[in-house]
């Protein structure tokens, strides 16, 4: 397993040969969307049978929660939702990938992620109920919270590299990003920082196609992965919708940073089948056929066809992962909906490491103001 | 001996190296500082004493070094941020407001932010557009963020050092066209805490209150007023954000008039916020309006014309005779 150097990513114009460079495979696919298990020249996978049927319970239940949470804020029990429908295999695969010391910076997004990397779903249902901006902690988890200014993070992620070199650790960093985030000066500036700078960060952008609903072709005028060149670090494009790709190509990656060969650009090709969030409505912006195109090249599906047909998992195993879906769901359902709303005071807290006197006072002033409701004085 | 005569500049430098040697999580990030010193020699030698990791030349690119100095402020570094002059901070304006400021709340205390940001601020210098602003009121209107202005030498020593060692992120601004402006340094005495205004000449007629370039301004105005009979009573605000007014409102309530001076535009600037207050405290004391003497409400001028913009003594006085005559 080894990251492409940087001088095979071929020219960036689209269609053109670069005669002088070796072509790079257009796409890293490990699983066919039919299930077929293909090998590729440079990335290679090994996982026993219970890394695999794993592999499938994390996409299920990345799933079902996810469609609970759409479902919860159809009901009002949350304030907006992001789904990652469609993005699961490009999360699980990512997150997996990810050593215990490793640190994530991930956009609003990367539920799946998330989950690998044992934050508790609530603390995520917290964030979009309104109840406080992430619940789970970051420096235990090695998750950062979620960043919603787009792109913000990959000099988050670029900086934390620089200390990790800083402390001569072996850690490896990655940072997440969508397609539109590459068109952020910020984005640009990060790559540029991490290579100047050799700093060991991944830069793992799912291209899922759309920006809410401006498509790709308004971001680059050339594939994603092939950005890099210019910064002068590998690119590679891998299915998004191939869990065993991804985790393939991310390892390969992080290993790469952690053994000091710097960053690389890992274009996740994958599809978001849902609304940018519950606010959006993408009917407006693309069609239907596009939507039973990616259908065909769904990455749960393709995993469950590849562990039946290999005898990997039986029904029994694939009920079992079912129930337990229902489970968290139930779970996640009766934990959101029971969530208690902080006290007002709340906003006042960590505004500061120490609360200032003026803030002290601001908050004493809120404080009378409304306990001079409670006593039937307004 | 510890009493050393130093220059703003100098002592910005020396604070910068005893901040170093006593926390290896110390890093400077900033355009030009490490072989160059800074184009205001601030960091001179620094690099050349503590290396490159330590004394980072960065990319030109003023985001790039706000957001990656909070991603080593994650990993538990303090890095100290040069921008190189005011104007240029406003690629940074995301990342210092989004994230340096929220990530401690964000959190919930979990992450905290100890970086600080060096601005030289303010005109005077003769020089091109967008080397000669103030743009303290945009940080200091953010929660999160703490604003500090130093206005001498003994401030500039122990206050980047405050600031270094303090745990929210510090908006730290240099008068730049004081860097030369020398005085006393005692390199072992106590320092005064950092977020606290200080009176520096006492006074009946008049509250004067100022900051950074504007504080020696405030003084050569109260040494004339004082020729003419007039008893100017000066603060040095030191800390904008947040704000410490018990000196500022004490004195108030015994002179009845206050007069705020700033580089800065007038139309919302911190003098603004300071009349509101100090009229909320001192209404019963206040025998004129607060007044304001800052810059115009326009674009900082092309420098022909700085003269006629910025404060000066006369304007000051201007003011205090106004405030006298209500």
């Amino acid at each position: 397993m080894s990251v492409s150097s940087a001088t095979e990513v071929v020219d960036p114009v689209p269609g053109a040969e670069a005669p002088h460079l070796p072509r790079q495979p257009d796409l890293v696919q490990l699983l066919t969307p039919e299930g077929e298990r293909v090998e590729h020249p440079e990335y290679a996978i090994d996982l026993d049978d219970q890394q695999l049927r794993d592999l499938y319970r994390d996409l299920v239940l990345v799933r079902r929660w996810d469609v609970e949470a759409t479902a919860l804020q159809r009901q009002g029990e949350l304030g907006i939702w992001a789904s990652l429908l469609g993005q699961e295999a490009a999360q699980v695969g990512a997150g997996r990938a990810l050593e215990p010391g490793d640190h994530a910076f991930p956009t609003y997004r990367e539920h799946g992620v998330a989950w690998t990397r044992g934050v508790d779903p609530l603390h995520v249902m917290s964030l979009f109920r309104g109840v406080d901006n992430g619940g789970w902690d970051p420096v235990a988890t090695r998750f950062n919270l979620y960043t919603v200014v787009i792109g913000a993070q990959c000099l988050h992620a670029t900086g934390y590299a620089m200390g990790v070199q800083r402390d001569g650790a072996e850690t490896a960093v990655l940072a997440f990003l969508g397609d539109g985030a590459t068109s952020q000066g910020e984005v640009n500036e990060a790559m540029i920082w991490a290579a100047s700078f050799s700093a060991p960060v991944v830069f793992f952008c799912q291209n899922n196609q759309y920006a809410i609903s401006v498509p790709l072709e308004r971001q680059s005028r050339v594939p994603l992965y092939q950005r890099a060149a210019g910064f002068g670090f590998p690119g590679v494009r891998v299915d998004g919708n191939d869990v065993l790709a991804v985790l393939a190509v991310t390892r390969a990656a992080l290993a790469a940073a952690r053994e000091g060969q710097g960053p690389t650009f890992i274009e996740a090709f994958t599809y978001r089948m849902g609304a940018h969030t519950t606010s959006d409505d993408p009917t407006r912006y693309r069609l239907a056929s596009e939507l039973e195109e990616w259908k065909l090249r769904d990455p749960i599906a393709r995993v469950k066809a590849h562990l039946s047909r290999s005898g990997v998992a039986d029904a029994d195993f694939f009920a079992a992962v079912e129930a337990e879906a229902d489970e968290l769901a139930a779970r996640i359902r009766r934990g959101t909906t029971e969530m208690p709303d902080p006290p007002g005071t709340a906003m006042f807290d960590q505004v500061y490491a120490e609360q200032t006197p003026h803030l002290a006072a601001q908050q004493a002033e809120f404080e009378a103001y409304q306990a001079s409701f409670e006593g039937g004085g307004h | 001996m510890s009493t050393e005569t130093l220059t703003i500049g100098k002592a910005l430098n020396l604070g910068l190296r005893r901040a170093m040697e006593d926390d290896a999580k110390v890093v400077l990030m900033g355009e030009d500082i490490g072989r160059l010193g800074g184009v205001f020699r601030i960091t001179d030698g620094l690099q050349k004493d503590f290396g490159e990791d330590r004394v980072v030349d960065t990319p030109l690119a003023e985001a790039g070094i706000l957001g990656t100095a909070v991603g080593l402020a994650m990993r538990g570094y303090r890095p100290v941020c040069e921008i190189q002059f005011d104007g240029f901070v406003f690629p940074a304006y995301n990342q210092i407001v989004t994230q340096v400021a929220k990530i401690h709340a964000r959190s919930r205390g979990k992450l905290t932010m100890p970086v600080v940001i060096r601005i030289p601020f303010g005109g005077g210098i003769g020089a091109v557009e967008h080397h000669s602003e103030s743009p303290e009121a945009y940080f200091a209107h953010t929660p999160g963020l703490k604003v500090v202005a130093v206005s001498n030498p003994v401030d500039a020593y122990w206050g980047i050092q405050q600031a270094i060692a303090h745990p929210d992120p510090v908006v730290f601004l240099e008068p730049k066209r004081r860097y030369w402006d020398k005085a006393e340094v005692d390199t072992a005495a106590t320092p005064d805490p950092l977020f606290a205004s200080r009176v520096v000449r006492g006074g009946d007629d008049v509250t004067v209150l100022a900051y950074g370039p504007m504080v020696k301004t405030a003084l050569q105005a109260a040494e004339a007023a004082a020729e003419e009979g007039r008893s100017l009573e000066v603060v040095d605000l030191r800390t904008l954000s947040p704000l410490d007014l018990d000196p500022v409102v004490e004195s108030v309530r015994r002179t009845g008039r206050c007069v705020v001076v700033h580089e800065a535009p007038v139309t919302l600037g911190l003098g603004a916020e300071i009349a509101a207050r100090v009229t909320e405290e001192c209404f019963h004391s206040l025998e004129a309006p607060v007044l304001r003497v800052g810059g115009y409400d326009t674009p900082y001028p092309p420098s022909k014309l700085e003269e006629e913009y910025l404060p000066d003594l006369d304007r000051v006085l201007d003011a205090v005779d106004r405030a006298l005559q209500f």
